[in-house]
């Protein structure tokens, strides 16, 4: 958990720019760390990248909040 | 100009995309010479643009078909490693009266001429973005935006092509993605010579530059649409018609 969160973490940060302390697992992409729907698009490819997983275009929609994602890596491993 | 580019074009065994091929090598880039049908034509402009000193490699994929696609683009990153340059230029016509049209004249135009740009379009975006750059350019032609009388499906698919390429260009603009189209007039090529004869003397008369196009005139719009010097531009479509429609 620890390590997964640690490696999201650090993707959404370079990817958004955004300060390591507001990304709470509640914070959501889109209203919280100022991110648009490609941005989202983005780092769901990028997750991807950094899990060596594809994530569907289904399931990426799904993903809205950095605990969405934590726990869809975490449920695929 | 294009140094280390690496460009796929569609359709480039014949035609106005073999033009655009061997441009395109001309300025620098390597080139992915996609075909449907023609192989050994192909290979003939591989190994053209082998003979200037780039990189080629011919590659078979249908492009109404999204498996085909990803395919292609697979074996361009293993080859290549990026992708700066798509130009989506395969086409093909089933010209018919709207009355005589059959289904599938009207379906494979439309899956060939309008979604394989939308496929295409889609395969690359995800490494375009990635590499915070890149260029496509869409071949639609200038009945797209002036309508042609037994060309319903042709001309649905390439007026398509525009408003795509308008799409795509403000999705994709962030990413510093530009995408642009051409409208190609009356471009001298397999495709135009199976004409009547007395068709192209109407549509000669129609043309200011009173001369057809050849695939060349064309080529050098794209190559200059791929380059430095067209940073500024999306969404635009440029009319290469010798001033037919204004």
């Amino acid at each position: 958990m620890a390590d997964t969160l640690e490696r999201v973490t650090k993707i959404i940060v370079d990817r958004l720019g955004v300060d390591e302390a507001d990304v709470k697992l509640e914070a959501s992409f889109k209203e919280d760390l100022g991110a648009d729907s490609l941005d989202v698009v983005e780092l769901v490819m990028e997750l991807e990248d950094e899990f060596d997983m594809e994530i569907s275009d289904e399931d990426a929609e799904k993903i809205a909040t950095v605990g969405d994602a934590v726990n869809y890596i975490q449920n695929q491993q | 100009m294009l140094n280390d580019k690496t460009a796929i074009v569609t359709g480039a065994s014949r035609g106005i995309g073999r033009s655009i091929a061997l441009d395109l090598a001309k300025s620098g880039a390597n080139v992915v010479v996609n075909y449907s049908g023609n192989e050994a034509k192909a290979n003939e402009v591989v190994d053209e643009i082998k003979s200037m000193g780039r990189k080629a490699i011919a590659v078979k994929a249908d492009v109404s078909n999204p498996e085909d696609v990803q395919n292609m683009i697979k074996e361009t990153l293993s080859v290549f490693s990026t992708i700066d340059i798509l130009v989506n230029n395969a086409g093909i016509t089933r010209d018919n009266l709207i009355m005589r049209m059959k289904e599938d004249e009207w379906d494979d135009v439309i899956n060939i001429n309008l979604k394989g740009v939308f496929n295409c379009t889609k395969a690359v975006t995800r490494q375009m973005m990635k590499q915070r750059s890149g260029r496509i350019i869409n071949v639609s032609s200038i009945v797209g935006v002036s309508g042609n009388p037994g060309q319903a499906n042709y001309v649905a698919a390439k007026a398509g092509v525009i408003g795509l390429t308008k799409s795509s260009a403000k999705e994709l603009a962030s990413r510093n993605i530009t995408v642009n189209a051409i409208a190609p007039g009356f471009i001298s090529t397999d495709m135009t010579d199976k004409l009547a004869k007395d068709v192209q003397d109407e549509m000669l008369k129609q043309i200011p530059l009173a001369r057809f196009g050849e695939p060349s005139d064309v080529s050098s719009v794209v190559t200059f649409l791929a380059s430095e010097g067209a940073r500024y531009m999306t969404g635009q479509t440029l009319h290469i018609d010798g001033g037919m429609v204004m």
